[in-house]
């Protein structure tokens, strides 16, 4: 139990992740059992062990190494994985059904996702950045500089394109930025034009939404430059405007899957497959599940991408509603956990690197999860510990490595 | 203010908290409306995505001869059911698997046009080839959407001897599918249905209810197994049903009757008008168009000149010739304008002088006076010349109208030709386009003329003459509802007559003594010889008939048999022989008397010599 203690650094955090990774094996291997094997899907828990085998191994040396090191690390690792990401776009390939992307960067049979690495640089050079200052960023023009800093991974991933990993760079910076003291109304004022840019297909609901919006600014009025009131409603006007080109500049399934989000009955044959198989999955697993193993919509290859994207519908399926709650409590621990760690954590750099890790998971799992049940539109984005992934679950861990370190640094 | 005082970290850590519960409360409370609030809808919609329905299909009834010896069963086969899809992926599967099978690009189209209508799953072929399906199940992969089961392949026993009656069976077609004749409910693509012959009289009896299966498939719908929740709903097979037809007579016949001779033979049992046989040849094999005939071979037979796939028996129109002689005795008893002891006023020299021309009896040397028994016998057409005059030109229509000759039997077959005769003097206006003279009567009344009759049709005549001048209609299956069947309308005394007549064809001195004598049983009989369009033409013989009635001596007659051999020249040698051996066959095997190569004495005098039975009979050496 000592030695437990002494290997994880921390002992709460690292004992709920591990039980996670190791429940994502059983759920891989389960994924695997249906009536006509796939080879591949088959025998993916195995290389999901040798793959925890390394993570752990990686997480054992991290954990130890000198914080010093990983602040010094920020900047290079930040550049070195911006021009990562710059190469990709150029020799990078897909994999599995989204082989049209370029997301992968391959060396014979070894391949990993620059976007993962991206992912921890960011939030290491964001900490760096934001942990010098001593003051509360309190305008629009306090937050450009770390806003910049995102939106240059954030802008190489969506042109490969990812929007999943897209979503996990906006987590990080809104969760950082949140922990660098700035206030919530600004954060809201500033997320203000994305919710203008969905309701823009109906003008009257947009102009009531722009209404507030500017009510919002009237008595937020003293917080905020004049030029700044003015710019969040420039960009609202400007969101309202380019909707419907950027609409119309979305490809077809990108479109559909915002649409069959909204009813996936419109194309259950097509867009609305995967949202309502998954749900098919999840609503009959009931209260109690199918039983390990023994989930029929799994078995009979109605779930699509059963051991990655939507392995939470194959734990909906077979452990029911017990299986679901469990889990989702499980990740609500781990993130709480992370809260609490940065709250106790004096340090400001540990704090943000915190609150950083904290943000990608957040927006990984309320998207991943999400999406299996309908609550969100369809994304390819993986569920930390659980779904199928070698530099997925690798980075994921070395996340949970920086944090304990981070946090238990005196 | 400082930004990461302990203070301000915990108060936005409770922020971040917050967030973090609202969040997994919402995902908490998303999941429980969809597993618990929304199970059972979910649940239920989980097991029909992955039911299919697939027909079970039921065996047809099987159908035995008179003694209970199968005429047709069913063997296990196979068939080819590809499950629905898109129809362009449909056409490439078809397509790929043509190159293990027989696939037509029509009938490719067919099937996708068949799954656009119905967009279910489609049979392609009902019944495959070992073959086909080994070279599929090879390639399973290739395949996921085909699936091979097994079916019942129906068998014919009595292959070639008895395809005319029994028909067959094949893939029902679409225009079968939307006639009345096959309703909606219970038939469908896919299914084997009778095409002819008895298989198509009696389809909806044989055939049965196609059941359900219900099995399971995965997303890309290759199916996995049987479903355990739902029990099939199991076929129920047709029913069973028995012949009148006897197959070991139907063999013989096929077994005798000439190789490369067309004509027909029909047997009927004279209690009841059962067929016994109905044979028609030149013959072709009913298995080869189970489950979709070889389009090769299929062109061969329906440019065979010899037709072979036509069913000669209820369907060929014959002149009659002299076996009509017998009705037209019939009638003139019947109107009372002759007396079985009346000698004609003209005797026969062989040629008679009547309406400015020559009319010629078969035999040239001539048969003298003749009474009507002798007429028959002697097959005398001088004499029935001047009978016809008697009975007149109108008479003659009406009677022979009225007793049925222009009319079918009433056979349970789904095809019957119906016998020509004319009804009035309109009949020649409207079918030769000229008014009928009185000497038309005297074609009639030798069985030429505007007179086509099917062997069935005198078969079933000379059966009214063995029994008491009525006949039910021939009858192929037991057990069924008899039609009206028709009366000659003679007494007891003109019955007689007209049998001594026919008695005396086969005695010393008759037209068929040689081919009509035998040792156990009496034979009555008459021959005929037919002109027809080629024969009148000069390039090929005559048709020839015989018409038997037989049974044990001083009893009632058990069997007709008609033969008709298209060209055979005479019907004494020829035809003759194949009724009367097949009458014996039969009653030899109802009686139990063992059954003997040599059986009519024609055959005993080349090899055996006179028997000693004959002596007996007639005394002295024919």
């Amino acid at each position: 139990m000592r030695f437990f203690e002494r290997w994880a650094v921390d002992p709460a955090l690292v004992l709920a992740i591990l039980v996670l990774s190791l429940f994502g094996l059983a759920v891989i291997y389960s994924a695997g059992v249906v009536y006509i094997p796939n080879p591949v899907t088959q025998n993916a828990w195995i290389r999901q062990v040798e793959w925890l085998v390394i993570a752990l191994v990686a997480f054992t040396l991290l954990a130890r190494v000198p914080l010093r090191w990983i602040e010094w690390v920020a900047i290079p690792s930040y550049v070195f994985s911006l021009i990562l990401l710059a190469v990709t776009l150029v020799i990078g390939t897909g994999a599995g059904t989204a082989a049209g992307v370029k997301s992968w960067i391959r060396f014979g049979s070894f391949g990993f996702q620059p976007a993962e690495i991206a992912k921890i640089a960011t939030i290491l050079v964001l900490a760096r950045l934001l942990s010098q200052r001593n003051e509360p960023l309190g305008s629009l023009r306090d937050i450009l500089a770390p806003a910049a800093l995102v939106a240059a991974p954030l802008g190489l991933v969506m042109l490969q394109p990812d929007l999943g990993t897209a979503m996990a760079f906006v987590g990080i910076l809104f969760a950082m930025l949140f922990w660098a003291g700035t206030p919530v109304a600004l954060l809201l004022l500033v997320a203000s034009p994305v919710p203008g840019l969905i309701l823009s297909y109906d003008t009257v609901i947009w102009s009531w939404y722009i209404l507030a919006v500017v009510g919002f600014l009237y008595f937020y009025r003293y917080r905020l430059f004049l030029f700044e009131s003015v710019a969040v409603v420039l960009a609202n006007f400007a969101a309202g405007t380019i909707a419907r080109p950027l609409w119309n500049s979305l490809k077809p399934y990108q479109q559909n899957r915002i649409l069959v989000f909204l009813d996936p009955e419109v194309d259950p044959r097509g867009a609305g497959y995967q949202i309502i198989q998954s749900k098919v999955a999840i609503g009959s697993g009931g209260l109690f599940g199918k039983g390990f193993t023994m989930g029929t919509q799994k078995r009979f290859d109605f779930l699509p991408e059963q051991h990655t994207d939507f392995i939470f519908s194959v734990v909906g399926e077979e452990l029911g509603f017990l299986g679901t709650a469990l889990c989702i409590i499980a990740f609500a621990y781990v993130l709480l956990r992370l809260v609490r760690m940065a709250q106790d954590s004096p340090d400001p750099f540990a704090g943000l690197v915190l609150l950083g890790i904290f943000g990608a998971w957040l927006v990984h799992i309320f998207v991943n999860v999400g999406m299996t049940v309908g609550l969100v539109p369809i994304t390819g984005i993986p569920l930390p510990f659980v779904s199928y992934g070698g530099t997925f679950l690798l980075m994921s861990w070395v996340a949970v490595a920086i944090a304990v370190r981070v946090a238990h640094e005196r | 203010m400082k930004v990461f005082h302990p203070h301000n970290r915990r108060h936005r850590a409770q922020g971040a908290m917050v967030v973090v519960l609202l969040v997994m409360g919402l995902l908490l409370a998303a999941f429980f409306r969809v597993q618990v609030l929304g199970s059972t809808t979910w649940t239920l919609r989980a097991e029909s995505n992955r039911l299919r329905q697939l027909p079970l299909p039921a065996p047809r009834g099987t159908v035995y001869d008179r003694n209970g010896e199968i005429l047709a069963d069913n063997v296990p086969g196979y068939a080819i059911t590809l499950l629905p899809g898109p129809p362009d992926s449909i056409r490439a599967t078809l397509e790929r698997m043509s190159a293990y099978m027989p696939l037509s690009p029509q009938r490719i189209d067919r099937l996708v046009g068949d799954l656009r209508r119905y967009g279910r799953e489609l049979v392609v072929d009902p019944d495959a080839d070992f073959t086909v399906v080994s070279a599929l199940e090879e390639r399973r992969v290739e395949f996921p959407d085909v699936y091979i089961e097994m079916r019942p392949r129906r068998r014919y026993l009595a292959g070639r001897a008895a395809s005319h009656v029994l028909g067959y069976v094949a893939e029902i077609t679409a225009d079968e599918l939307a006639s009345d004749a096959f309703p909606d409910g219970r038939y469908e693509q896919g299914m084997v249905v009778g095409k002819t012959g008895i298989e198509r009289q009696y389809e909806s009896r044989l055939q049965g209810e196609q059941g359900l299966r219900y099995v399971e498939v995965d997303a890309r719908g290759r199916i996995v197994g049987d479903f355990a929740g739902v029990t099939s709903d199991p076929a129920i097979p047709g029913r069973d049903m028995r012949l009148n037809l006897d197959l070991d007579l139907q063999e013989y016949i096929d077994h005798i009757f000439p190789d490369s001779m067309a004509g027909a033979v029909v047997a009927l049992d004279p209690a009841d008008g059962g067929i016994l046989a109905l044979y028609s040849a030149p013959s072709f094999d009913t298995n080869e168009f189970v489950g979709g005939i070889d389009a090769d071979l299929y062109g061969q037979l329906l440019n065979d000149p010899q037709r072979p796939l036509y069913d000669r028996a209820v369907l060929g129109l014959y002149a009659p010739a002299s076996t009509f002689k017998l009705a037209v005795a019939a009638i003139g008893l019947d109107l009372g304008v002759v007396t079985p002891d009346d000698v004609m006023p003209v005797q026969c020299t062989g040629s008679w002088f009547w309406g400015n021309r020559v009319w010629h009896c078969h035999n040239r040397a001539g048969h003298g006076y003749n009474n009507l028994a002798q007429a028959i016998a002697n097959s005398c057409d001088i004499y029935f010349y001047q009978l016809g005059l008697r009975i007149s030109l109108d008479n003659m229509m009406r009677r022979a109208t009225d007793v049925g000759f222009s009319r079918q039997c009433g056979i349970d077959l789904p095809q019957e030709s119906t016998g020509i005769f004319p009804a009035d003097r309109d009949f020649y206006r409207r079918r030769f386009g000229y008014s009928p003279q009185e000497g038309e009567v005297l074609s009639l009344a030798i069985g030429q003329g505007a007179n086509s009759q099917t062997p069935l049709k005198m078969a079933q005549f000379y059966t009214a003459l063995a029994r008491d001048g009525s006949a039910p209609p021939p009858t192929l299956a037991q057990g069924i509802e008899l039609g009206e069947g028709w009366a000659l309308n003679l007494s007891e005394e003109h019955l007689a007559a007209l049998r001594e007549g026919l008695r005396k064809v086969t005695a010393p001195g008759g037209t068929a003594h040689l081919a009509g004598t035998l040792e156990h049983w009496e034979v009555l009989g008459k021959t005929g010889t037919g002109q027809n369009t080629q024969s009148v033409a000069g390039t090929a013989a005559d048709h020839a008939w015989f018409a038997a009635i037989v049974g044990p001596f001083g009893g009632p007659p058990e069997i007709v048999v008609v033969s008709l051999v298209e060209h055979g020249v005479s019907g004494s040698r020829v035809a003759a022989p194949i009724a009367t051996k097949a009458a014996d066959f039969y009653l030899r095997k109802v009686h139990g008397i063992p059954q003997d190569t040599i059986q009519t004495l024609g055959e005993w005098a080349r090899t055996r010599g006179w028997p000693r039975w004959y002596t007996e009979r007639f005394g002295g050496g024919g």
